[in-house]
């Protein structure tokens, strides 16, 4: 079971890096994965991450500040 | 350094298109075809550098370097400068805001921070040298920082703590220097670059369509509307068409990299160039979604100071450039 968090205020970078995950975990089959999206500025700041977009992946930061690629996110993912 | 690409543009328009110099048609494909490749070429460039820079040292060592170290009143030039290199989608503004804050950073300096770092970006810059060329680069970036610098300074001296909402002043009541330790990426070069390359590709991609409408207008103007037709109605003599020019712009946002190409053709047509100046600044400085999106951190009274300050400090800049030229 894979927790994956988006952390954005929902401006465009953050909806496109949704998308890349969403992707990802497509390409991959992933079934057992539960993709969050996090918008809330206070929740966001409890990560302590000051540039957003960021992936969250099981609790651990992953991305920050930039859109990744869904290459990329698939090696997180596995 | 761009002669082969006037050369290609006078090899494309008046042999394959067979068009005549000097004529209105003529002269605005061959600025257009000029214009957007070394434009093009050169946002490349800073983009590709800047990312590499950003690479190397990103908005959290930026926070800890001025959380952690005594700077006896240099922090403001050190924000300011600091936002220069470091790249600002106006969504990250939030975060940013609490980050900084958090680590127990001054108000004033974290306002240097946010002025400069949207004013003198990636993009802007690319797009300065390509159209107004190295030198009025190189004043507009040394004048942001100042303007970043004195604007976060004049804000510090209102006590703006007050104006932050509930939430944010328990942060700062919690603040703390940041302790943890930066994770040292020890990342290779190599293993580096796809990453930038990538951020470089997403940040062309964004502005290309912009850049070039922008450029298509720019070029249809400089074929059409005669040298020094500005002259007459924005002249330096104007003493309010820096402020009005400011105050139009403040509320413009993300056209700004099809903005400036067109203030270009403005400034060779006869506008002054601070007036054209403190315009580009407001477009890209300040925003009306940037203001929606500090609603968030800030009251309404704390946005209209920081807008009201820094709107002031543009049109200064505006006046002095004037001056020097």
């Amino acid at each position: 079971m894979k927790e994956i968090k988006i952390l954005g205020t929902g401006c465009p970078k953050c909806k496109q890096t949704t998308s890349m995950v969403e992707k990802a975990v497509e390409e991959l089959g992933l079934t057992n994965v539960t993709i969050e999206k996090v918008e809330d500025i206070m929740k966001i700041m409890e990560y302590n991450v000051i540039s957003t977009p960021a992936v969250v992946i099981d609790g651990d930061i992953k991305i920050k500040g930039r859109v990744p690629s869904v290459p990329e996110l698939k090696e997180l993912l596995q | 350094m761009f002669d082969w690409v006037q050369q290609f543009a006078d090899w494309l328009v008046y042999e394959q298109f067979g068009l005549v110099k000097g004529e209105h048609l003529a002269e605005a494909l061959n600025f257009f075809f000029y214009d957007s490749i070394k434009i093009l070429l050169l946002l490349f460039i800073v983009i590709f550098f800047m990312g590499i820079v950003n690479s190397y040292f990103p908005v959290e060592k930026v926070r800890n370097f001025l959380s952690r170290n005594k700077l006896y009143g240099t922090e403001y030039l050190m924000a300011s400068l600091f936002g220069v290199v470091t790249p600002f989608c106006s969504c990250s503004s939030v975060p940013l805001f609490i980050g900084f804050v958090r680590g127990g950073i001054p108000l004033g300096v974290t306002f240097a921070f946010l002025i400069t770092s949207p004013l003198v970006n990636e993009v802007a810059i690319g797009l300065f040298i390509g159209l107004f060329g190295l030198k009025t680069t190189i004043i507009y970036v040394i004048s942001g920082v100042i303007l970043g610098m004195t604007a976060g300074i004049i804000l510090s001296k209102f006590r703006l703590e007050r104006f932050l909402t509930p939430w944010v002043k328990e942060v700062l009541a919690n603040a703390q220097k940041e302790s943890e330790a930066f994770e040292a990426e020890q990342t290779p070069f190599r293993q580096r670059l796809p990453i930038i390359w990538a951020e470089v590709l997403n940040i062309l991609r964004g502005v290309i369509p912009y850049v070039i409408v922008g450029i298509a207008i720019g070029g249809l103007m400089h074929g059409y509307i005669p040298e020094g037709f500005f002259e007459q109605y924005m002249n330096k003599e104007n003493p309010f068409a820096v402020p009005i020019a400011t105050i139009l712009a403040v509320p413009m946002y993300s056209n700004a990299s099809g903005i400036l190409p067109v203030a270009q053709v403005l400034v060779s047509k006869g506008i002054p160039l601070g007036t054209a100046i403190a315009f580009m600044m407001g477009v890209v400085g300040l925003s009306i979604p940037e203001a929606m999106l500090l609603k968030k951190v800030m009251s309404l009274k704390l946005i209209g100071i920081f807008f009201g300050v820094v709107t002031l400090c543009i049109i200064v800049s505006g006046y002095v450039f004037n001056m020097i030229f």
